[in-house]
């Protein structure tokens, strides 16, 4: 079986800097880590490889630092990995993003299975998955929380629903998206961080992928950031302390009237 | 001007309460905008249930059945969807931001080459442009990002759960049915649901409860947790609890409330031992009212809490407790009256 996991870069929370003019994230700066929900995708694809045989292909579009994240993923025990980096690729949004990936994984053929976090720390959207689905023409499978059965053709998983779990069974190529309850990454080993001494990554530009030019980056995104503000967190604050002369009685008496004035109670 | 839409979400043979949500936004957009308000169903929903949809806002339903739908994947959904949208070409498409929501949004909006903002927690129309701003949390709930789709239609977004109630009801309201019949070329059998497990952990729920009751390593141990699940109970709420909580076993994984867990935006949540870190904050920064109660002054949940009580929660939580079951058999007037004098 021939299994892709796309893998974002992200920054380390709490160090993000937005450009206030194109309302997108600064990446010079901050310490790059690999998104913490991907380590479970690329888990899930070493698993299916491990039972049942096949190939892993790491995949990540980003500026050129982002090929660290494509090594750790090899120290993981992927095969190998691709690294799609070009200016034409900045300011994507999950659409162009989407469509980036797929131009890729056409391009790598035969693939049976791309198996994708929920969604990445900073952007946040988690539809870079099923746009993919819908890019390739493959069936989706979303919010992956067990796996079944996986064979040569078909994969069986538990889905994680409002409601409870849902069974589904879906024909491949399929894309998976996979939520944290599914397995417990590995950590990688030292043999596999030697590999990737040697590990040669290809980089592929929008001409390599045979892209439509008109759907990349921030020119093929139909969304614009035209806003971005910190939560306001300073609220009107009413403080009531509990002492000696204020007892708790009288306390919770102020909470509950509070409560009642803004028709929170029953 | 082309119609505002959203899409109802089903449940068995009913209408999930977010799909009311969805009109009260479609509403105020629709309105300004001087258009239609549109709704459409996918799936066995009785007729009673989908008048309900005219009762709180709607103009017209579209609805689609088939006796496959049950069993199929989202393929056949965002196939429906697509062929619909191509048809009609409403100006703005929304959808719930649940777990088929976000499925079936993201390659639908792919399928009609436009965009699609995420987890939206409000909607406006843009004065002069008319275009539709789309508000989210992003990067953990750290900023608030607004999102426009100036060029391409739909514009699209789902929207998260709670976010708005939905309108009063106005039995006299009435609207269009219209019954789109099947069209073959919507089959598709790649994906077959097997079949559902329900989970009785409550999962997913504290992102959908009004009023969420949470605790921290201030309960000091597990039995004292009761303190919080009896306050919940009493407020008619869920339970949420910080990852220290969980950690020590007190509650399940699916009740943190934080960057590591859900995000939630009840109306009211109250944050009782829990010392108010960025990583839990994360996760309560769309919730409407914040109470917290903590025997230290400094704690940073105080700070953003609309109300916050600085005192021993041993002590205060019995007596609120004391005072709410009263409340449940008597009017809850007289137990203020009462407290009071
Ligand atoms: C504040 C803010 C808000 C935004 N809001 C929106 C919005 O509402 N709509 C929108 O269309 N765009 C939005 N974007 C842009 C969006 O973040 C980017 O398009 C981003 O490249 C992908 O989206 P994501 O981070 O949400 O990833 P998600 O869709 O959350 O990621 C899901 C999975 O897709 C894979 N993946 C995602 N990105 C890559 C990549 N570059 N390389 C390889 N695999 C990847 C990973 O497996 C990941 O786990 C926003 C950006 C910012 C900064
Ligand atoms: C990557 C990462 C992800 C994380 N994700 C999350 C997450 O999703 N959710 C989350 O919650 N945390 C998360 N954390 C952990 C977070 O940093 C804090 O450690 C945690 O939120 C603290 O939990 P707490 O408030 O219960 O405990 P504490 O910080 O120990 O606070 C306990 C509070 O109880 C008060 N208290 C004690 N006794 C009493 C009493 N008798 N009466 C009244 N008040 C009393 C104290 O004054 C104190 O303020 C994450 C951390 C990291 C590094």
């Amino acid at each position: 079986m021939y299994i892709v996991v796309p893998i974002k870069q992200v920054p380390e929370t709490g160090n993000v800097k937005m450009d206030p003019e194109t309302g997108t994230m600064i990446r010079s700066g901050s310490e790059a880590i690999i998104n913490p929900l991907d380590l479970y995708a690329l888990e899930t694809a070493l698993r299916i490889k491990e039972q049942i045989g096949g190939r892993v292909t790491a995949l990540t579009m980003g500026p050129p630092a982002a090929s660290k994240v494509l090594k750790e993923a090899i120290a993981m025990g992927c095969n190998d990995a691709v690294h799609l980096s070009d200016r034409a690729f900045g300011g994507a949004d999950t659409c162009a993003t989407s469509y980036t990936l797929a131009c890729a994984i056409r391009k790598l053929e035969h693939v049976d299975l791309i198996v994708t976090g929920e969604h990445a720390t900073d952007g946040d959207t988690g539809q870079v998955g099923p746009a993919l689905a819908a890019w390739l023409g493959m069936a989706m499978v979303t919010y992956a929380a067990k796996l079944l059965e996986v064979e040569e053709t078909h994969i069986t998983v538990e889905r994680l629903v409002e409601e409870g779990y849902q069974k589904v069974r879906a024909r491949l190529p399929a894309v998976l998206t996979v939520v944290k309850e599914i397995v417990v990454p590995r950590l990688p080993t030292l043999a596999g961080k030697k590999r990737t001494l040697h590990a040669e990554i290809p980089v592929w530009d929008a001409k390599t992928l045979d892209a439509d030019p008109s759907l990349l980056g921030l020119k093929g995104s139909p969304t614009r950031v035209v806003r971005i503000e910190t939560p306001k967190i300073t609220r009107n604050t009413t403080i009531v302390k509990v002492s000696e002369e204020f007892p708790a009685s009288d306390a919770v008496d102020q909470l509950l009237r509070f409560l009642k004035d803004k028709n929170l109670l029953g | 001007m082309h119609d505002v839409w959203t899409l109802a979400e089903c449940h068995g043979t009913t209408l999930k309460d977010v799909s009311y949500e969805l009109l009260a936004w479609g509403r105020t957009l629709a309105d300004s905008l001087r258009c239609k308000l549109c709704s459409v169903v996918i799936g066995d929903i009785p007729d009673d249930e989908i008048r309900l949809l005219f009762t709180y806002g709607a103009d017209c339903v579209y609805v689609v059945t088939h006796e496959q739908l049950g069993w199929s994947g989202h393929e056949v959904y965002v196939n429906i969807l697509t062929g619909l949208s191509e048809e009609h070409k409403p100006e703005i498409f929304l959808g719930a931001a649940t777990t088929s929501g976000r499925s079936i949004f993201p390659a639908l909006a792919v399928r009609l080459r436009t965009g699609l903002t995420a987890d939206c927690t409000e909607l406006s129309i843009e004065e002069k442009s008319g275009n539709l701003l789309q508000t989210r949390p992003a990067i953990g709930g750290n900023i608030m990002a607004t999102i426009k789709t100036p060029e391409h239609r739909p514009q699209m977004a789902t929207v998260r759960a709670k976010s708005i109630r939905h309108l009063p009801a106005d039995s006299s309201r009435k609207g269009e049915i219209v019954r789109v019949p099947w069209n073959p070329a919507w089959q598709d059998e790649r994906v077959t649901v097997l079949g559902t497990r329900k989970e009785h952990s409550d999962q997913g729920s504290i992102m959908e409860a009004e009023i969420v009751v949470a605790g921290g390593k201030g309960l000091k141990k597990k039995e004292n947790f009761r303190l919080i699940e009896d306050l919940a109970h009493a407020l008619g709420g869920q339970v949420g609890a910080t990852r220290d909580a969980v950690d020590r076993g007190w509650k399940g994984y699916p009740h943190q409330v934080g960057l590591s867990g859900k995000t939630i935006s009840p109306r009211l949540y109250m944050g009782i031992g829990i010392s108010g870190a960025v990583q839990h904050m994360a996760g309560i920064k769309t919730a409407e009212c914040i109470v917290a109660i903590n025997a230290d002054e400094r704690a940073n949940l105080l700070r953003v809490a609309d109300f916050a009580l600085v005192g021993d929660l041993f002590e205060i939580v019995p007596e609120l407790l004391r005072r709410l079951n009263l409340a449940l058999d008597l009017a809850l007037d007289f137990v203020l009256e009462d407290g009071s004098t």
